[in-house]
């Protein structure tokens, strides 16, 4: 299976699917913003790849996610930074793993906070599908169905990898 | 009422270590203050926002207790709540209910048939929190926002985050707190926090007069004189004389008092040259502090103002986080078995 993930493939398929789906939508200045942790390192790696000029934003979603309820308030948090006015922009939002989609509904509300977009490409790195909400990525590096006992976690930054995880039941 | 309960951890923390209340700094270490002051730097990013608001505490109510008068504190912890999406209900005590002749637990069990999450008390009596926190309905947040002499936790936790904002650190910083100690439940959660945070010195400077008896065992060490006082000094923090908790002759006059421990700018210059001026408000102009210098470069007497909003944010969305994970537990638990 780790053969099946080799980063650099996976980053070129991102990247090639952004590139089509800019294109198609007529997109030249995209905003990039990456979800904390693994979404910010690909950012970091893909606005370098797509040349953007701009700096990418950082969003950390903890003050937004649906689960508060049940396990209180993420000790982890820090500051989301948009080094950019998102009002009338092209966004691409990416994240490294999307599954039940909780996360991306999160950071969408969020990035509704500081303005209104045009709008919002949404990028992944592995779709491992079992959604939950009605929210689908319009560019994946590769779809990937896993047993219920594995995880799989992007980790980086250098280098840049993914880790497969057998829990316990 | 035991203001000085040595364990009052019990009470505030869930068996996780997470904050359920916050009545105290007293038993909480280095960490937890740690988070507190990193949750508050998150929330300091969402007050720069066009949207101030998070949905955290979206449809739970908080309602300010105050039986005593305040403004900023109150007003600060009505905007905290406010930008974490929660109703929020004043009640100012002092003129309502107690002076119709209701027992403070009667006006609680009221409160809590509203089905209110989280009490923000403010109360002349040291200890009022921890009472009503032993006493309320399981699942309800007990926050202290100031009782009699004993603790004021939100406001020392906002100074420590306007500290680490300026001096980016703890550790070697000799800070000094000037003036009324006697009277200060800021001072006591201040010399606490400073101590746990790991500064290097902090100095108490007043006249015997405005001085606890023991309070050296607080954490400090004691100066009677402001010049030699100020010296090499990176934080001064000066205290509002407070006036009205005054009794008897502990002061020969204002004026005496402000020529002898008033921070002016040649007594400020004698601390270092980065030296930062704090005052809780509401400050009394000529009285402990010269304008020049509350409103000088060195001044952040605002700052804490807006610090202070971060911080309630992050104590009330971690208190109400550790409330909930709690029931979460027990529900789970019940369930099990």
């Amino acid at each position: 299976m780790t053969a099946l993930l080799d980063m650099d493939q996976l980053l070129n398929e991102l990247e090639a699917g952004l590139r089509r789906v800019l294109e198609d939508r007529g997109v030249e200045k995209p905003a990039l913003i990456g979800i904390r942790t693994g979404g910010v390192w690909l950012a970091d790696v893909l606005s370098k790849r797509l040349g953007l000029e701009e700096p990418f934003g950082e969003l950390d979603i903890s003050f937004y996610r649906d689960d508060f309820s049940r396990i209180g308030l993420n000790p982890k948090v820090k500051p989301s930074s948009l080094p950019f006015d998102t009002e009338g922009r092209d966004i691409i939002l990416i994240d490294d793993v999307i599954m039940s989609g909780r996360t991306i509904r999160a950071a969408m509300n969020e990035i509704f906070d500081y303005g209104r977009p045009a709008s919002i490409i949404l990028a992944t790195l592995i779709d491992l599908g079992a959604r939950e909400l009605p929210i689908q990525p319009d560019v994946t590096g590769r779809s990937l169905a896993l047993e219920s006992h594995q995880r799989v976690k992007l980790r980086g930054p250098e280098p840049l990898h993914i880790e497969f995880q057998e829990t316990g039941h | 009422m035991t203001a000085n309960d040595p364990s009052p951890n019990h009470l505030q923390l869930t068996r996780d270590g997470q904050l359920r209340h916050f009545l105290t700094l007293d038993g909480l270490d280095r960490a937890l203050l740690t988070d507190i002051l990193d949750t508050a730097d998150s929330f300091i990013e969402v007050g720069e926002r066009t949207i101030k608001k998070v949905p955290l505490l979206r449809g739970r109510t908080v309602v300010n207790l105050f039986f005593e008068s305040s403004t900023r504190t109150r007003s600060t912890f009505e905007l905290a709540a406010k930008r974490l999406s929660a109703d929020v209900l004043n009640l100012d005590i002092s003129t309502s209910a107690t002076s119709k002749g209701e027992s403070l637990s009667d006006t609680l069990l009221n409160l809590e048939a509203m089905a209110s999450d989280m009490f923000v008390v403010r109360h002349s009596q040291s200890g009022a929190p921890h009472f009503i926190a032993e006493s309320v309905t399981p699942g309800v947040a007990i926050i202290n926002a100031g009782d009699g002499r004993h603790a004021h936790p939100t406001q020392a936790m906002l100074d420590m985050l306007t500290i680490r904002q300026h001096k980016g650190r703890f550790e070697g910083l000799k800070v000094a707190i000037v003036g009324d100690v006697l009277h200060s439940r800021v001072a006591r959660s201040q010399i606490r926090a400073l101590n746990v945070l790991g500064v290097d010195e902090v100095r108490v400077i007043a006249p015997g007069t405005l001085l606890p008896k023991d309070v050296e065992s607080l954490g400090c060490t004691v100066e009677y004189d402001m010049a030699r006082g100020m010296k090499d000094l990176d934080v001064v923090i000066m205290l509002r004389l407070q006036k009205e908790r005054m009794e008897g002759a502990l002061l020969p006059s204002e004026r005496e008092f402000y020529r002898l421990y008033g921070l002016n700018q040649d007594k400020l210059s004698l601390a270092q040259p980065d030296c930062i001026v704090m005052h809780p408000g509401p400050i009394n102009r000529g009285v402990e502090i010269e304008s020049a210098v509350a409103d000088g470069p060195q001044s952040v007497i605002l700052n804490q103002v807006t610090n202070g909003i971060a911080v309630r944010m992050a104590v009330m969305s971690m208190a109400m986080g550790g409330q909930v994970a709690e029931r979460q537990q027990k529900q789970s638990k019940g369930a099990q078995a």
